[in-house]
């Protein structure tokens, strides 16, 4: 299964994030030696570098056919299709957020902003990766310690630090939590490693209701990390203080590692129990939409509004799971994708919007279509496509969503769903009357477009509509991703 | 290959609507070119489509299909019949028209005509679409950018109201048909173990009996069934309600008087003259073809639900003061004959229905063209503060009166052609299927002279048209002529002249020529018909 010699060809599977590292390392150097006015630059070297541990990973790292291989690193990390799904959407929103980071004050000229940034991405392609308890959760410290950081890197600012500590706080409260539950995970078995528990756990040798209590415990970590309900809290205040290039990155890249690791760790470690967690997840679904929805529903504030309806989102995604079944799982990795490219248009449109009107308020995007119709119409993508819109991605990844759970006979499930979708609707709609309705007294104060931020919002805006009329190739590639853990 | 005409047709307003944003703001004549550009070829197009269609050959004609997402069956697939292809004329004459009466449009053109000619290839999407996913996919595309159109370009003091209760009322309708749709979807995947959208596909699987089951619903308090139905019985609702919202049928009509008064002129003749036979047609379309047993259980209610549209619909119209909600009002009391027609499960009604979509798209487009024109001159719609504008006006007095006669159901305009065999039809029309109906009102339902009485009634409701458009026409065109108008009110522009002379024309010719439409639609209704088993 494993090889004890280590050759070259063997360091393949972590190719690209040996390249992230060297990348991080050029990006620090450059910091010290450049001058400040060509630190600008950085980001652009960012991108480049995540772009190109994107194409080594489509070179050199792509899995094996079948899974009798995928066992890596003495079971460390599993390199499946799941895996390099994960990794290049990873590698994306970091390219993205690199992008949108080059102009925003107080970050953007910074070497170890963007080192920490690259520090993230490598923690999240782990994540994914891990097929080892102990792998997992030192890849989960080392995205969210870097998350934490970036969270609060603006010092200055008062809720930039609030948002750095609290996300800490519970991040690092309910880490303990599911570190806890790794413990006793280990304690009943012996093992570690993800594949080894779930043939343990099979075997039927554990008792089910101290497993029971393992699962909770690891599910209030994961559930942290994709902002469910009850485990949201910190979500609308972290995203309203932090930079908000983060604050996109976090809303996507971060939310989806916790979904990839938690259906590996579902599916994988705890079939034996699926008839619990199945109904569990269903419940956590509804709440997570139904709050999320509901309380957007009362923001002023774009982002604490976007944060509520990242939380609703993440319910949308987790009727997949509650489905339980390949299709199920497919529409989940379809819906992330989705998520990842229309929540980092939107907020593409925010860093800069909000920039030049000088506020996050809702009220103040007035006038927003006259001073610049580009970005009004690369929010009305992003926006519409979170609303479940045609011809946006947002209207497959709701529809594959639905039909798992009508597929697995949770119709009652989709019914929630179908009405929640409603009043999504109806908060994004008022964003876009307001953005194209109103007048503010700048109206002819054009907003201008740096290239780089032209760039990032025309992939994204574009990515939107391809997933959305020619859906076929992504959800073969999801369908595939999803096939590894079956 | 063949020219894909259809799909040609579909795409051109989306085309013409991603160049026109590329176009300078400033620009606004070129952006009015290409939109008026994009309209003529439509047009064109569709006329070729419309006459080339072989009436012998008879069936879906122009199909295209191309794999969409092959693991869901899910396949882009169009063709065109008797009943589509009039409709798909409608539309493109709609949309042509209204950029003529658009030209005027000062704020913001581009954003204006680009959302118009999305929602355009939306529309047509639907009306081409042979596929249950494609339909619902343009469907959608149809809904949204009427809140922006209405919201932003709408009339101030109702838009932003009437935009979200009208996308609302559509959003929720067209989710709860999908519900419906993908319950059709894994009845036929269990029967026949595909997975496929493709209409003709779940039809010909309805024939060979994929949908003859029972739906059992238990009361999760006892856990006894409450109802055991036949599942054509339980979907049929779900879809030809789903979709019958936007073609306004009561008690879901309310979003629509509202939604045609807030809207621009040209998106009231896109929203009343084209997107409410959206819905009746996918009704038709989706629910009666596809579930024809549902159609059959149900047809003897609904028409009460239409009725109530045609006859309270009219009676509203007529307590109007404001031209455009009596004319918002009279829609709703026209697409309820449609309605009506549709329960109607024979060929006179059927027949009807599709001459009354087109007639009535003509129709209604013309009149709020013609508010739209008065209102932009005069400031204000209601009825008692206009008077003699037939002498500033002559081209639009001309044309609204024969509007109104169409709407009469005059004898020689295309509303009689319509209106006349939907009255036969309604009249000749049985209740098919009993069983299952509560025991009172099966009895009723039976009865000789159940459907002759609805006839009657709703022929009646005609006079009632007849009494408010007259009103109007006397009100607003002839008297006197208000002081503060006499000088700074003119006559309308070429292009709206041209615009008028289109729509009116269509109405005579149909009127006095109805062989050139009524044996297409009739050869797109009899294969309805034997689905239905009726003749």
């Amino acid at each position: 299964m494993t090889t004890s010699t280590l050759s070259l060809s063997t360091l393949l599977p972590i190719l690209p994030e040996i390249v992230l590292v060297l990348v991080a390392a050029l990006v620090m150097t450059l910091d010290i030696i450049w001058p400040e006015s060509r630190r600008r630059n950085l980001g652009f070297i960012t991108a480049g570098g995540l772009a190109l541990a994107a194409v080594v990973a489509l070179i050199f790292s792509q899995p094996p056919a079948g899974t009798e291989n995928a066992l890596i690193f003495g079971g460390m990390m599993r390199n499946d299709a799941l895996t390099f799904f994960f990794r290049l959407l990873f590698l994306f929103s970091g390219l993205i957020v690199a992008l949108l980071s080059v102009d925003s004050p107080g970050v953007g000229r910074k070497g170890e902003y963007y080192a920490i940034v690259i520090g993230a991405v490598i923690g999240m392609n782990f994540m994914a990766a891990a097929g080892d308890l102990i792998m997992l959760y030192l890849a989960m410290e080392t995205t969210s310690i870097a998350l934490y950081l970036l969270a609060g890197f603006l010092r200055e600012d008062d809720k930039s630090a609030e948002s750095g500590l609290k996300y800490f706080l519970f991040g690092a409260f309910t880490s303990s939590v599911m570190l806890y539950g790794f413990s006793l995970l280990y304690g009943f078995t012996g093992k570690t490693n993800l594949y080894e528990l779930s043939a343990a756990l099979l075997g039927g040798s554990v008792p089910t209701a101290p497993l029971l209590v393992a699962l909770l415990l690891v599910l209030v970590g994961f559930g942290f990390k994709v902002s469910a309900v009850p485990f949201h809290f910190w979500s609308p205040d972290v995203y309203e203080g932090a930079p908000t290039p983060i604050t996109a990155f976090i809303s996507v890249a971060s939310k989806a590692a916790g979904f990839a690791v938690l259906v590996r760790v579902l599916l994988v470690v705890f079939p034996a129990v699926q008839s619990y967690w199945g109904p569990l997840v269903a419940v956590i679904a509804v709440f997570t939409m139904t709050l999320g929805n509901t309380l957007a529903l009362a923001q002023r504030n774009i982002k604490r509004m976007l944060a509520y309806s990242s939380i609703a989102q993440a319910g949308y995604a987790l009727i997949g799971l509650a489905a339980m079944s390949q299709a199920g799982i497919t529409a989940i990795i379809f819906y992330l994708l989705m998520y990842t490219v229309t929540n980092l248009a939107t907020f593409g449109v925010i860093i800069l919007a909000s920039r030049a009107i000088g506020s996050d308020e809702i009220a103040d995007y007035a006038g927003l279509s006259r001073r610049s119709p580009g970005l009004a119409l690369a929010l009305m993508v992003g926006l519409l496509s979170l609303g479940g819109m045609p011809p946006l991605a947002g209207f497959f990844a709701k529809f594959f969503i639905f039909a798992a759970a009508v597929e697995a006979g949770q119709v009652w499930l989709a019914v929630i769903g179908v009405l929640n979708a409603i009043i999504g609707l109806y908060y994004y709609l008022t964003v876009l009357k307001v953005v194209y309705l109103f007048r503010s007294e700048r109206d002819n104060q054009a907003i201008a477009i740096p290239r780089a931020y032209a760039l990032a919002l025309g992939l994204c805006a574009l990515g939107v509509i391809l997933i959305g009329t020619l859906a076929g190739p992504w959800f073969t590639w999801a369908d595939a991703a999803a096939g590894s853990l079956f | 290959m063949t020219f894909p005409i259809l799909s040609v047709i579909t795409f051109t307003p989306l085309a013409a609507g991603l160049l026109i944003l590329l176009i300078p703001a400033e620009r606004k004549t070129e952006v009015r070119m290409v939109a008026l550009a994009a309209g003529l070829f439509a047009t064109l197009l569709s006329l070729f489509a419309y006459f080339g269609y072989d009436q012998a050959l008879g069936g879906y004609q122009y199909m295209e299909r191309y794999a969409w997402i092959p693991q869901f069956g899910i396949t882009y697939f169009v063709g065109g019949d008797g009943l589509s292809l009039p409709l798909v004329l409608l539309t493109a004459v709609v949309m042509l028209t209204g950029v003529l009466i658009s030209w005027g449009v000062d704020d913001r053109p581009r954003e204006f005509f680009a959302f118009l000619f999305i929602l355009a290839t939306g529309v047509f999407g639907v009306f081409v679409a042979l596929d249950l996913f494609h339909l619902f996919f343009f469907y959608e595309i149809a809904v949204f950018p009427m809140y922006l159109l209405i919201a932003i370009w709408g009339w101030v003091k109702t838009r932003e109201y009437a935009a979200m209760k009208l996308t609302l009322y559509l959003f929720i309708g067209s989710v709860i048909a999908l519900v419906g749709a993908l319950a059709m979807f894994y009845a036929v995947r269990n029967f026949t173990g595909e997975s496929t959208f493709d209409m003709l596909a779940i039809s010909a699987a309805q024939q060979a009996g994929a949908f003859d089951f029972n739906v059992v619903l238990n009361n999760p308090f006892t856990g006894l069934p409450w109802l055991v139905t036949n599942f054509q019985k339980m979907a049929f609702p779900f879809v030809f309600f789903g979709f019958a919202v936007l073609g306004g049928i009561f008690p879901f009509h309310n979003w629509s008087p509202d939604g045609h008064v807030a809207a621009p002129t040209a998106v009231s003749m896109f929203h009343a003259g084209v997107l409410m036979k959206l819905g009746a047609f996918a009704a038709l379309r989706v629910g009666v073809m596809l579930l024809p047993d549902g159609a059959r259980f149900h047809a003897p209610w609904i028409v009460l639900l239409a009725l109530v549209n045609v006859v309270y619909g009219a009676f509203i119209a007529m307590n109007q003061n404001d031209l455009k909600y009596m004319i918002g009002f009279s829609s709703v009391s026209h697409m309820g004959l449609v309605a009506m027609a549709l329960t109607t499960l024979n060929l006179e009604g059927y027949t009807g229905a599709g001459l009354q979509m087109f007639s009535h798209g003509v129709m209604t487009a013309l009149f709020f063209a013609c508010v739209g024109m008065i209102y932009d001159r005069t400031h204000t719609r209601q009825m008692p503060e206009l008077g003699g504008l037939a002498k500033k006006m002559p081209w639009v007095a001309v044309a609204f009166i024969i509007g109104g006669f169409t709407s009469m159901g005059m004898p020689g305009l295309s509303g009689f052609v319509a209106e006349l065999p939907i009255f036969i039809g309604v009249w000749k029309a049985k209740a098919l299927d009993v069983i299952g109906l509560p025991d009172w009102f099966a009895t009723l339902a039976q009865q000789p002279w159940y459907f002759p009485l609805i006839a009657v009634i709703a022929a009646v409701s005609i006079v009632v048209t007849a009494a408010y458009v007259l009103r109007a026409v006397q009100r607003v065109f002839f008297g006197d002529l208000p002081a503060e108008f006499e000088h700074h009110v003119g006559d309308v522009t070429v292009l709206d002249k041209t615009a008028l002379v289109i729509l009116t024309s269509l109405m005579v010719v149909i009127g006095v020529y109805p062989a050139i439409i009524a044996p297409l639609v009739a050869s797109a209704v009899r294969p309805v018909l034997a689905l239905l088993g009726v003749q």
